[in-house]
């Protein structure tokens, strides 16, 4: 590597990493630190205790367990689902596309209510056929797939469209069958991307909080939940600082193990204009594989979505639109919220989310695409490191790092799409990285050698295939934000309520109107995501040409 | 280029957020720290910055308990200027960490002795109070010519059998409150007894007052449970928000032996940016303007004795007379140890 070449990933390293340290490593460094001293002397006593408590030794094994499971499961499901987006055309594909990402960004509290209505006691099921998943270790799993179904069919599928078809066609009309085809050639080409959403799935439940609360009932218990409790409930940090540690290590050594697989099997490939490898299905095959996917996704998620629909239209009087006329009469007094404020807020705190998740995670995946020494690929793992870190732990080392000016920003609306932005960066480096080390290097030389700047050759070479990840990644950075992930609800913020926000006041409070508003505002949710991810996506570069021979 | 065109706009996002950051502790606002459930009406907050000068920043940090701990990390370098929302369940973490500074309010005098619980110190000032008791759904007990329970008895009776549903004490505060209610009604050796009747009697914890409430309580929504956990003001808050016409009765009611007085207060955050501010802040949150519009907006009771009640709360309400209380200091000095006792009793 040459000494510009080290010097250009350095500086485009230097915003990432700044922001890391800053918005992550110091305040977690903080509050951990505070819980493992007193008065100054670390206790190692502390950590003893706790590690050797089987209560802990119970937490971890049903975390870790939990996780695998749904992990494998989401995988499952959602496998076939990428490769019915990636290849197939049918009729309303955009929509559903943009919907079944809906789930990820309605709060727990929501989405926990329309799978009980479905599939608890009285629910949906049991009405018609007794079957009932009330709560229990079922429940919780279905409930991780219904979250996370978008992030592999998002992640796996945008790379799979954009896979050149014709080599799949070239090992078949070579003599290979269809399945050894899919095997030799399209497997190892996806390989990477379906490690990187397995990762990021895993990740998510490994540090699943509300799912487990409210579907698992008061028995179930991750790390993430005991974190919480110590931390917000209790006040005992020291407890809560090693099991945080317990959780970093945890994260660490899974880390490891992903970048340990996806190693050496990253490999340029052949990528084309995903306008031209989906086509209706052919063959009885396809349309059972359709047919599958398409039942599947109602039943998991249109499903749920549709019981929040129909409780927020069903009033006294039978069905209407009560709630939603509700929330637009509503007037005086801090508790309530015009509808269009919240959304108006909610899109304006999700765009700057969005913008600094896409620069410092855009510069982290174009400075790590080349292969690098320790130092880079070390770097590539931290950067997940938030996504697998308890909420409260950021938010509390928020409070007590950030408190000092010229970095006082505790009360401060920025705090807010940073900490968002924050689990953000994770999914575009992920969804990033597999498409720009897939681009063939070669292109990058030619166009050098043809006197090409690196930020023109960027422009004209990278920038056209990575187009349709950037979109990705973009949605994902939105809808997380959208969906206030990460360590938003321990941040004291000002009076700008968001959609979220707005729907647990009016949940906190008893009565069918806050109720049945509160499910008018989730629908509202609801819609302004799936609307916003559509528009997202039409933004397709406007040329149809073909990229790559 | 390309780096620059993105490093200027993070840069002056954060350039906005410090000055933001400094604007906010200016001379003319204050700033109230505080829980998701405070509501105030638009034109009692204006006639306060008629009054004073003052403007109102209002700063929402999750539950309760959350907030008191973030007041406790930051103290001596506090978030803004007053905290509103301890309760007695908290109270002892805050006086001990020294989060607070003294201020009488001006109207203490209208507040009865009882609950101003940190005497002539005055580090925090009552500003309300609500119980926590056991709700029925009327209409389920008339159809079955069932008469509601009314005490903790009942509720063990197996002619209640599998209709109770109550919050986990570790994770939700009317758990707590209920938890504690049978701990002063049993006191600090029966109560284990008294809960695994409870539970042989079919008692169902969930998570969260939301899961309770809206989910499981047939008085609320298609639950299938008749018996929560939850206010003394939920039926006239049912009522308040439940359709155009008021009935004749509210459609759930309170069994008035069965609940735990939570008294919430308020005070001066030591360190506080604006103190003089703060210290009018504390004394509106006591004014009988802003005593009498609290019950509508944040469904508790005022704390003063000459603040009229809303016609809603009198009509729709129970009166709890003689409400169940644990000392605050005995309920620091053993609230963890009561949670795991319960949790392995009652959720394991």
């Amino acid at each position: 590597m040459t000494r510009t070449a080290a010097l250009r990933r350095a500086a485009l390293l230097a915003v990432p990493v700044a922001f890391f340290a800053l918005f992550f490593a110091y305040p977690v460094a903080a509050i951990t630190g505070r819980g493992l001293k007193e008065d100054g002397e670390w206790r190692p006593g502390t950590a003893f205790e706790v590690l050797t408590d089987p209560g802990v030794g119970q937490v971890l094994w049903f975390t870790l367990w939990q996780a695998a499971a749904s992990t494998a499961l989401t995988l499952a499901l959602a496998l076939p689902g990428a490769y019915v987006f990636a290849r197939l055309d049918f009729p309303g594909k955009r929509v559903l596309h943009a919907v079944v990402t809906v789930p990820f960004v309605l709060p727990t509290v929501v989405t926990g209510a329309a799978f009980l209505g479905l599939t608890g006691r009285g629910g949906l099921l049991d009405d018609l056929w007794g079957v009932r998943l009330d709560t229990g270790v079922w429940a919780i799993l279905l409930a991780h797939v219904f979250f996370n179904y978008a992030v592999v069919v998002r992640t796996v599928g945008g790379l799979w469209a954009q896979l050149d078809p014709r080599q799949e066609e070239a090992a078949r009309v070579l003599g290979a069958g269809r399945f050894a085809a899919f095997r030799r050639v399209t497997l190892p080409a996806l390989g990477p991307s379906v490690a990187a959403a397995g990762l990021m799935v895993y990740l998510f439940t490994f540090t699943s909080f509300g799912v487990i609360q409210i579907l698992g009932g008061p028995r179930y218990a991750t790390l993430e939940v005991e974190i919480y409790r110590q931390t917000a409930q209790l006040l005992d940090l020291p407890t809560a600082a090693v099991l945080t540690l317990l959780q970093l290590a945890t994260v660490g050594v899974l880390l490891g193990v992903h970048a340990w697989i996806v190693r050496r099997r990253e490999s340029s490939l052949a990528l084309v204009d995903a306008a031209h490898t989906a086509r209706p299905p052919r063959g009885a095959g396809e349309r059972a594989l359709l047919g599958g996917t398409l039942a599947v996704i109602a039943l998991l998620i249109l499903l749920p979505l549709g019981v929040l629909v129909e409780r927020s239209l069903s009033g006294p009087d039978g069905y209407g639109f009560a709630h939603y006329r509700a929330l637009g009469s509503r007037s005086g007094g801090t508790f309530a919220v015009a509808p269009w404020e919240a959304v108006g807020n909610s899109l304006s705190y999700a765009a700057v989310a969005t913008l600094i998740a896409l620069a410092v995670g855009g510069l982290a995946a174009a400075a790590l695409t080349r292969r690098a020494g320790r130092f880079t690929r070390g770097f590539d793992a931290l950067l997940m490191l938030p996504l697998g870190t308890s909420a409260v732990t950021v938010g509390f080392g928020f409070l007590i790092a950030l408190d000092e000016p010229p970095l006082d920003l505790r009360s401060s609306w920025i705090l807010v799409p940073l900490a968002q932005a924050l689990v953000g960066v994770p999914f575009v480096v992920r969804v990033m990285l597999p498409v720009l080390r897939a681009v063939d290097d070669r292109l990058r030389q030619a166009a050098a050698v043809l006197g090409a700047s690196p930020w023109r050759a960027w422009r004209e070479v990278d920038l056209p295939l990575v187009r349709r990840a950037l979109l990705v990644s973009a949605g994902f950075a939105f809808a997380v934000s959208l969906g206030e992930f990460g360590a938003t609800v321990f941040i004291a913020r000002a009076d700008r309520p968001t959609l979220p926000v707005a729907v647990a006041r009016l949940l906190g409070r008893a009565g069918e109107l806050n109720y049945g508003q509160a499910m008018a505002l989730s629908t509202i949710l609801m819609v302004t995501c799936a609307l916003t991810l559509v528009l997202l996506e039409s933004l397709r570069p406007a040329r149809h040409t073909e990229l790559v021979a | 280029m390309k780096r620059s065109l993105i490093v200027v706009p993070v840069l002056g996002l954060l350039a906005v957020a410090c000055g933001g950051g400094e604007a906010g502790s200016g001379g003319d606002e204050v700033t109230l720290v505080t829980h998701d459930s405070f509501a105030v009406s638009d034109e009692v907050l204006d006639r306060f910055t008629e009054e004073t000068g003052y403007t109102v920043r209002v700063l929402r940090g999750g539950d309760a308990g959350i907030v008191v701990n973030q007041a406790v990390l930051s103290q001596g370098n506090p978030q803004g200027d007053v905290l509103f929302g301890v309760d007695n369940t908290l109270l002892s973490r805050t006086l001990d960490e020294d989060v607070f500074a003294p201020h009488e309010a001006e109207g203490l005098a209208a507040v009865p002795e009882e609950y101003r619980l940190d005497g002539s110190e005055h580090r925090v000032t009552p500003v309300d109070t609500g119980d926590i008791c056991v709700n029925y759904d009327r209409a389920w007990f008339e159809d079955r010519g069932l008469a509601p329970p009314g005490t903790f008895e009942d509720l063990a009776d197996p002619a209640y059998r599998d209709l109770l549903v109550v919050q986990n004490a570790a994770t939700s505060s009317p758990g707590l409150g209920f938890l504690l209610a049978t701990v002063a009604a049993y006191g600090q050796d029966g109560w284990q007894d008294y809960w695994q009747r409870l539970a042989d009697n079919g008692v169902e914890v969930v998570d969260g007052w939301e899961q309770a409430y809206n989910e499981r309580f047939s008085g609320a929504g298609d639950g299938d449970r008749p018996l929560v956990v939850s206010y003394a003001s939920s039926p006239p808050a049912g009522v308040v928000y439940g359709g155009e016409e008021r009935p004749e009765q509210a459609p759930t009611g309170v069994a008035p032996d069965t609940c735990f007085r939570q008294i919430e207060f308020a005070g001066l955050l030591a360190g506080a940016a604006n103190e003089e501010g703060g210290r009018a802040l504390l004394d509106f949150l006591l004014s009988q303007e802003f005593q009498e519009d609290m019950p509508l907006q944040m469904f508790v009771n005022p704390v003063r004795e000459d603040a009229a009640l809303p016609e809603e709360f009198t009509r729709y309400g129970e009166v709890v007379d003689e409400p169940l209380t644990v000392d605050a200091e005995l309920i620091a000095a053993h609230r963890e140890e009561w949670i795991d006792e319960w949790t392995s009793l009652v959720v394991r």
